[in-house]
Parts: structure tokens; sequence; C-alpha cells
């Protein structure tokens, strides 16, 4: 079940995300990575308690150390505002539009799946990169957060497992352990 | 209640010169508008654990902050362009316990002695206002020394040979040399150029209480983990643990009070959104060179020239693509540094005279890699090659690249000023950069550019790319805007009250108990990275008044 999309929705999003990253010889595809949690889980930050906008520190348990990343950061009052301002927009209150009204991610994303259609899943996957081109300004947006949901830490809801990062010889967040002098200096 | 000194900033400026009052018997209030993920706010004499290897937290999701959308900031090149061109984050610093010192790789050269006499040496520019500085070099030595044993810098004493003399050595050795750095070096030694192991304030012996940096490359944009990056981190548990400072996070100073030519305290609005007054014998401002002139225009002092001169560097950047694996994500994200481009020779006296320029600058050029895999990802294409290009990793795996810092002269018509319409959440006018580069940066970057990139074909570059920050496209593009975040130079110290602002120990002329502890008080840009000199101008400054 997605947080915040509708199961339409995320199917579209999920096909999008997978014209992005496909699955390959390399390693998996955006949606076996997690990537449609990653963005459904941003747009839904605040259905959870704290937010689930930053991951704890300061180790994440993989390398050694607590599983610090899963305690996610209570925000303040500010951090409040402008997250919710950048999620969910100014939606008419003032004290989000002091500097005028803020279209927020979740009508982009609801507006852009809308615009890529229903029956994107079920396009063949030329048909489904060319609609996704064809949307230069939702297209930009959806990337970038595939990006992070794809290569950002698995806390966040994508690179389950660390998949992607193995995907492409990342080691990820190496605290406590690090790199030895020798590691840096003559690897 | 009054205290001996309200500090308004908690990064490197602020940090010291609490560290140095507090040590003295004042009592200080520092108050810093950004959240505390510094100190343990159970006990602030000791580090908190927020920071992580988290390149969404530190680099997409604004944890340092600010926040563009709560507290912008607009930009314009030049007033022909309009009210502004661009509303959001512009040349930010992190607004936070800590400051700049959080976030940066911790690079903390001096600058040399010419540096401060620039216009007795060289003479002016056409267009910017060059000046000397009323202090030099043999006056800030000895609290460069103190500065570098404060925070902890580790480094290799005569290594540089354009270095300025210093009293004793580095308090560290230098740490691990990343390995492509190693090849870089040995480039540009080849051709000429002297590299040397950089200045770093991270540990690379166990330092201070706090331990040595385990190179995990999570450095520059990050704050630091295992806390083995000092800066402002052990000033500021020093200061706590006198007992005599307060630290009050998430507070917004809206304005200093003053009556007649002296300043009374400030008023702070808190987390609760309550406005109250903080009564002092002394109000140091060290809010950083966009944030200081705001607070002082947002105060109402009058003078022409708050807010004029900023600088930012120029920055000239040259990428190459090797043929080897260079390892950047392992290490201090940049371990050498040369300044043979600050420095000069007879090539670039001849292109500035070509150009019709009395002399141009470079600056001090960084040796650094290739990045984190979601800065790569967004900067390769989506689509079908995405997966292979990614393994294959041109950018993170294989860039190795010189970022130029390039000497920025002061003009007056750059500068930071009061934005007429656009407020921060609170409800304050923001501060309006207007910038753009004279004809100095753009001929000084042209000369350097081939000269960078002839280094990295000596490394064995398959190909190399040059570009520059700010970019040389039209005004109202983004590349408009610098990316570097060395600002400086808005609050001019100097001798005279018509021509600066603050005299040599950063008191305002016109109201000697407001002292100025940042990078605002530059006179000149320097190539060099501006916080080991506006840690070492905060040290004197406060030392003065005790």
């Amino acid at each position: 079940m997605p947080v915040w999309l509708t199961e339409t929705e995320y199917r579209i999003l999920s096909a999008a995300c997978e014209r992005m990253i496909p699955a390959s010889e390399a390693g998996p595809g955006a949606v076996a990575a997690g990537v449609p949690d990653y963005i459904d889980g941003l747009l839904g930050a605040f259905h959870f308690d704290p937010p689930r906008i930053w991951a704890g520190g300061p180790t994440s348990g993989r390398y050694g150390g607590e599983a610090g990343f899963a305690r996610f950061h209570a925000l303040s009052s500010l951090d409040e505002l402008a997250w919710r301002m950048r999620i969910e927009g100014s939606c008419g209150l003032p004290e989000r539009e002091f500097n005028g009204p803020v279209v927020g991610l979740q009508e982009r994303y609801r507006t852009g799946l809308a615009e890529l259609g229903t029956d994107y899943p079920d396009l063949d996957p030329d048909e489904q990169t060319a609609r996704l081109r064809s949307m230069t300004e939702f297209a930009d947006l959806l990337y970038g957060h595939v990006c992070e949901g794809m290569y950002g830490a698995p806390e966040y809801g994508g690179n389950r497992d660390g998949s992607a990062w193995r995907a492409i010889g990342f080691d990820g967040d190496v605290q406590p352990r690090g790199w030895t002098d020798a590691e840096v200096s003559r690897p | 209640m009054t205290v001996d000194a309200v500090i308004v900033g908690s990064g490197p400026g602020g940090a010291t010169a609490a560290d140095v009052l507090t040590a003295a018997g004042w009592s200080v209030t520092i108050v810093e508008k950004g959240r505390n993920h510094l100190l343990d706010p159970d006990d602030p004499t000791k580090p908190a654990f927020d920071y992580s290897n988290d390149e969404i937290k530190f680099v997409n999701r604004h944890f340092l902050g600010p926040d563009p959308l709560v507290e912008p900031r607009t930009f314009r090149t030049h007033e022909d362009d309009g009210e502004r061109t661009f509303v959001g984050e512009v040349n930010s610093v992190p607004t936070t316990v800590g400051g700049g010192g959080t976030h940066a790789d911790g690079k903390v050269p001096r600058f040399q002695p010419d540096d401060f006499r620039l216009l007795s040496l060289l003479g002016p520019q056409p267009d910017a206002d060059v000046a000397d500085w009323p202090v030099d070099y043999d006056e800030l030595e000895p609290y460069y020394a103190e500065v570098e044993r404060a925070i902890g810098v580790a480094g290799t004493a005569g290594a540089n040979p354009f270095a300025g003399p210093r009293s004793g050595p580095f308090p560290m050795p230098s740490g691990a040399p990343m390995f492509g750095a190693t090849i870089s070096a040995a480039a540009a030694e080849r051709l000429g150029y002297h590299p040397y192991p950089a200045p770093t304030a991270a540990n690379s012996v166990p330092y201070d209480g706090r331990p040595a940096c385990n190179n995990c490359g999570f450095c520059a944009y990050f704050g630091c983990p295992i806390h083995a990056k000092g800066d402002p981190i052990a000033m500021l548990m020093r200061a706590m643990a006198t007992g005599r400072a307060e630290l009050l996070s998430e507070t917004f100073v809206p304005r200093v009070r003053f009556e007649g030519s002296r300043a009374t305290g400030v008023d702070v609005i808190g987390p609760d959104g309550v406005e109250r007054f903080i009564g002092a014998r002394y109000v140091i401002v060290a809010a950083g060179a966009i944030e200081t002139p705001r607070l002082l225009l947002l105060s109402g002092v009058e003078h022409p020239l708050v807010g004029r001169y900023l600088m930012t560097h120029f920055q000239t950047i040259a990428a190459g693509s090797m043929p080897f694996r260079t390892y950047g994500e392992r290490g201090r994200a940049v371990t050498h540094l040369h300044d043979d481009m600050i420095v000069g020779d007879d090539a670039s006296r001849a292109a500035a005279a070509a150009a019709g320029l009395p002399w141009i600058r470079g600056g001090l050029v960084e040796h650094g890699g290739g990045g984190l895999p979601i800065m790569e990802a967004k900067h390769l294409p989506w689509g079908e090659y995405h997966p292979s290009l990614m393994a294959d990793s041109p950018i993170r795996g294989h860039i190795w690249a010189f970022i130029m810092q390039g000497e920025d002269l002061p003009y007056p018509g750059n500068r930071v000023d009061l934005d007429p319409t656009v407020k921060d959440a609170r409800g304050f006018p923001v501060a309006r950069i207007t910038y753009r580069p004279g004809r100095h940066e753009l001929v000084a970057s042209e000369h350097y550019a081939p000269r960078l990139e002839a280094i990295l074909s000596e490394m064995g570059a398959d190909w190399t790319a040059g570009t520059s920050s700010p970019g040389k496209g039209n005004a109202s593009s983004p590349e408009a805007i610098p990316e570097s975040r060395h600002n400086m130079g808005t609050v001019r110290m100097g001798t005279d009250p018509a021509t600066s602002v603050v005299d040599a120990y950063g008191r305002m002329h016109q109201a000697d108990n407001v002292v100025i502890a940042d990078s605002s008080v530059f006179v000149t840009s320097t190539g060099y990275g501006p916080t080991l000199t506006l840690a070492t101008l905060a040290a004197r400054a406060a030392h003065h008044l005790v």
C-alpha cells in the first residue's frame, strides 16, 4: 500500500521510474530498488512521526555501530513549515504565503502522473520513453528524485538493501570503519 | 540582565570570540538562528552525534540549513537587471550551530604576507577599490598560531614555498594523501608548480579529546560524524565548559539596539516566536558576510559602505577523465593545494598587459575528486544506458579536478542590501545579492584555465574540460549565481571612517562596542579560503577587548 499516492498513481510512477533506470545486467532497476517507495515516502513524509525527512546519525550499522539512520530527526517548527510548503504547497494559508503561493510536490506529482495517463504502464517501453521525454519539466523533477531514491541511503525507502550501491561499486556510508590510510593513498 | 557580550552567530568567527572572551572571565550569550545539531543538548560541553554519511540529508535536503523556502535570498548581477532575477538559495553557508565550519572540508591555509598590502605592492585596478589592510601578517601571526592550535590543524611546515613565516610547526602532521592527489601533485611538480599537503582542520591523530579522521570521504558539505573536524566545535565546547557561555539556538536577531553611539544589546526572537531584549556591554556580530550586513541594515545602521564590496571567489574549474580509478570518495575531499597561480609569473604579467590590466592574480588550486553517486547520477542521462554508465562511473570513479579559488576584487557595485519585497518566514526583508565578476576575474580565469587542464593532461587524462562559476552566460541564467561559499568583504575594515566601516580590531567606527568578527571585514579576498583568517581576526579582536 502506498503511503500517499493512489494505487493507480503508484503504478504509473513505477513504470516511469523503471523507464529512467531499467533493470539490467549491472543490477536492479528502479522498481526492484524501491525508488517508487522513496518518492511516495517523501510525498507522505508527514504520515510518520517524526516525519521522514532526515535520517539520524551517526552510523547506519552497515559497517558496525548502531542503526542510527533508522531514527528520523524531529523537526523544529520552522523545519516543519519549510517541508510542508515544499511537499503540500502553500494551500492558501497566509503563514505559508509570505512570498506568494507555493506549488507543492504533491500537486506536481498528481498532475504529472495524471498527464502520463492511466494507460502509461501498459505502453511499450519506447512509447513510455517518448511520453516521458515530452514532459520535460515533470521528467526533470522525477529524475532528481529517482537518483536520490536509487543511490541514497536505504532508510529513505529506495536502494533496497544497498543493491544499487553494490551495482555501481559504491561502498556507501562507511562510518565508523572509514578507510585506512593505505586504502586512501594506495588503493 | 546584562551580559558582557552577546555574540550573533556560532560559526568559526563567533565561536572563536566566545572561546577567547569566556577564557578571560566574560559572560557571553551566543545567539544562533539555526538548529543545534553540533552539541549535546543535555550537556553542551560534549558533541552531538546527528551527522552522518548521508548524501540525501546533507546535499539534497538542507539538513544544515538554511532552507531556501523559509530563509531565501535574492540575486541579480547588476541594478540594470531590475529588482531581482532569482529567489532561493544564493551563496548559502550553513545556518546551524557551528555555521560554515560544519560543512567545510576544513582546508585552512593562512594568507600570505603580500595579501595584506596589494595596493602598495601592485597598485590600483580600474573599477575596483583595492586597498591595503590595516593589519599585516606579522601582527596576525601569533593569532594564526593560536587559532591553528584551537581548532587543530594538520599540515607540513615548509612544504609550501609561498607561505609566510611560522612561529612553530603545525599542531599535527598532515593526514593521508588521497590517491588521485598523489598523482596530480606529481604531475604539477613535473610542470614546475609547487603542490603541498593542504593545511586541514581534520585531526590526523587524536587531538583535544576528539578522534583522528578515519577518511570516510563524506567531508565537503557534510558534518563530521566523529567530530574529527575541530572547527568550530572545539571552541564552542571549550566556551561552554567555562560555565560562562549560554547558547540560544533557533533564535533570530532582527536588530541591534543603539542609544546614540553605543549599542545596548540585541532583540531576539526565539523558537516560541516571542521577541525579547538581551542587554550587553558589547555586541559581536559574526553572522557571515551576507547576514552580517543584513543585520546592520535591519538595525538602521547608516554608512554608505555597509554591504558594499561583496567578494566570493571566482572559481575556475578544470576536470579530466582519467584512464584509472581516482578513488575521490576516500579521504578528506582535498588533500593537496598549490599557490603558484596566486603568485604569478612572467606569463601572467604578459596576459595582464595584453588585456590592458595592471596585474592579475588567480587563486589557490585545490586538487580533488569527483563526488558521490546521487550527484553523479543527476549528471548522467536517464534511460537505457544509465545502468552501465553508472557502473563505469565516469565522474565519481574517473574524474580528477582542479578548482582555482580566484581572487575576486572589491567592486563597490557588488553588494548586499535588503530586498524591497521578498521576506523570510519571520517577516523580515531578506538579503539581496548584486554581483558580477569584473574584467580582472575573467582575464585571470582565461589565463589559468588551460594551464590547469595541462596538468590534468600530464596526469594522463583521456580528455579535459574547463568551466567557471559564475559562468560566462547571460545575467538571468542560474549560472550567473556564484557557486563559491567564500563570502567576504561587506563591512570593510580600515583606518578612515569615510572609506571603511570598522577599524583594525573589527570595531564599528560609529559605535565602538559593536565588533564585527567574520569575513565581512576583509579588505581584499585573496586567493585563499577565508575561514582561518576570519577566526584569526576574531581572536585578535576578542583579545583586544579583554
